[in-house]
């Protein structure tokens, strides 16, 4: 009968009527750090649920349900156990488990697949979680790539998130083509007027708000082969391809003000801004320079500021001489 | 085929042979990418493109490569867990080879949708086995015997294997068991080191 129960059962303890242990199984011998023979079960293994059982006599009439226990050592390993009577003998068996502390337990006590017995899903466990782990880690570096490739792409990406249009990087692009095929252009530089009243008097939902009504006019406004982009802030830079004659690229930016003027509602409030706009072509110059021309169209935006917003500038070489009010065009 | 099996093929090409030649068959191939992610699926023409790739610059037969992915599998130290898993089998090798039929059925328990072909061990006495492969005949069967090989001696035991060769889609694998306790073997801890 004890080989028996060594067999099947090797977690088992065995106890007389007075609850002293007789025999214990083979591995629960070995997870004992001193021999357990002739001690009280409940001096060994503290009982945690059910709680009320204090004595052995409670104990008793505990036959057939799960024992949460504790082992009072230093280890404080946690069992489950289950209790049956013996009539023929008047001792009682607990059957003792790991339960779900089974991964510690095995290292803790360095157990080996012959410390359970063959039917025991101990090892399968041990197996599971180990594999479940590997997969785990798997999926964790997957995510964790794709997490970077998600970073990569949205510095790579050339539209501006919040209106949709081409950013400063698309615009360095299409700048960085035209130069290389040394294609003529024409290049607007648009500052909002007012935006930042706007934004600091309404909130940045307002701000948002202009920001899409503006994009939307300027994509409106413009054929579908001109670069409309959002540089930052409330900058916007056009890039009109081939050649324009100066009265046509005037009528655009004088038609971009004013719509820009126009007030734009937002809830129960309305929003009023401007543009001011500087312009410039390739055809002014001899030589192709980006640095240049940036400089260039910058001053002319300037110029408009300087001479009271909401109007455009074509740059000449005399806005350089301080003569800023040469070739400003307000919008009225 | 589950990028599992597509990340084992890279991982064993690129920890024996470095991370250059791996790139080297990226763009021999035109790959769309330069890594397999294990837990994606990829069309099983890209599994065998990448073999026959390897082979034709390792100058080695299909076979051989494929059985090269098996032994790495079981004993490079990067793949560590995969034979930890395979030691779950059993406590001795025998155990191990009876523990085979289980194998896609613990795959699965692992990895859902990991499919391995299935596989179906006969003793034939005097320890001597058959196992065989139900792969549609597409190389698992040198695989497996790779990795039974580096089982073998991860158990410390002396074993004579051979591939039978393939008839339709079933492969077969002859193993006799000379000595189990041939060598020490590697050790193998139930309770994995905490890391």
């Amino acid at each position: 009968m004890q080989t028996a129960l060594d067999t099947l059962c090797p977690m088992h303890v065995v106890l007389d009527d007075t609850g002293h242990i007789v025999h214990g199984g083979p591995t629960l011998s070995k997870v004992l750090d001193e021999p357990c023979i002739g001690k009280r079960f409940l001096e060994v293994f503290e009982l945690k649920r059910p709680r009320a059982v204090q004595s052995m006599t409670d104990l008793r009439e505990m036959s057939g349900i799960t024992l949460h226990l504790r082992m009072r050592d230093a280890t404080k390993t946690s069992l489950k156990g289950v209790m049956i009577p013996v009539a023929s003998t008047g001792q009682f068996i607990i059957n003792l488990s790991f339960g779900i502390s089974v991964v510690e337990a095995v290292r803790n006590y360095a157990l080996t697949s012959s410390d359970f017995a063959a039917t025991d899903l101990a090892i399968e466990m041990l197996y599971l979680v180990e594999a479940k782990s590997a997969a785990l880690e798997a999926s964790r570096t997957l995510n964790q790539r794709l997490q970077g490739a998600m970073i990569a792409a949205e510095e790579q990406a050339f539209t501006d998130t919040l209106t949709g249009l081409k950013n400063r990087r698309a615009l360095d692009h299409v700048l960085a083509r035209l130069s290389e095929y040394r294609s003529p252009f024409s290049l607007m530089q648009l500052d909002l007027d007012f935006f930042k009243k706007v934004n600091d008097t309404m909130g940045h939902a307002a701000g948002d708000h202009v920001l899409l009504q503006v994009a939307r006019i300027l994509v409106e406004e413009t054929r579908s082969d001109d670069t409309v982009a959002r540089a930052g802030g409330d900058e916007f830079v056009l890039i009109f391809h081939n050649t324009w004659k100066a009265e046509q690229l005037a009528e655009i930016a004088a038609r971009l003000i004013k719509r820009l003027e126009e007030p734009i509602p937002f809830g129960s409030q309305t929003c009023r801004i401007s543009g001011s706009i500087g312009i410039t072509c390739t055809s002014q110059y001899d030589t192709l320079n980006l640095g240049r021309i940036f400089e260039d169209v910058d001053i002319a935006l300037y110029a408009s500021k300087h001479a009271g917003r909401g109007r455009y500038t074509f740059y000449t070489d005399d806005l350089r001489d301080g003569d800023v009010l040469q070739g400003i065009q307000a919008v009225s | 085929m589950h990028g599992l099996i597509n990340r084992a093929i890279q991982c064993y090409y690129r920890d024996t042979y470095g991370r250059d030649a791996w790139i080297g068959i990226v763009r021999e191939l035109d790959l769309a990418f330069s890594g397999f992610e294990p837990m994606l699926h990829y069309p099983d023409e890209v599994s065998h493109a990448v073999i026959n790739e390897i082979a034709r610059v390792l100058d080695k037969p299909r076979e051989g490569v494929l059985e090269d992915l098996g032994t790495y599998l079981v004993s490079h130290p990067n793949v560590e867990a995969l034979r930890r898993l395979l030691r779950f089998g059993g406590v001795t090798f025998i155990e191990f080879l009876n523990s085979l039929d289980d194998l896609p059925g613990r795959a699965r328990l692992a990895v859902e949708d990991l499919e391995l072909p299935d596989l179906e061990l006969r003793e034939h006495g005097n320890r001597s086995y058959s196992l065989t492969l139900h792969c549609d005949g597409n190389g698992f069967g040198h695989v497996m015997a790779g990795v039974l090989r580096a089982m073998a001696d991860d158990y410390g035991a002396l074993v004579f294997l051979e591939h039978r060769g393939s008839g339709g889609a079933i492969e077969t694998l002859d193993i006799t068991v000379f000595e189990t306790d041939f060598s020490e073997g590697r050790s193998f801890e139930l309770g994995a080191e905490a890391s």
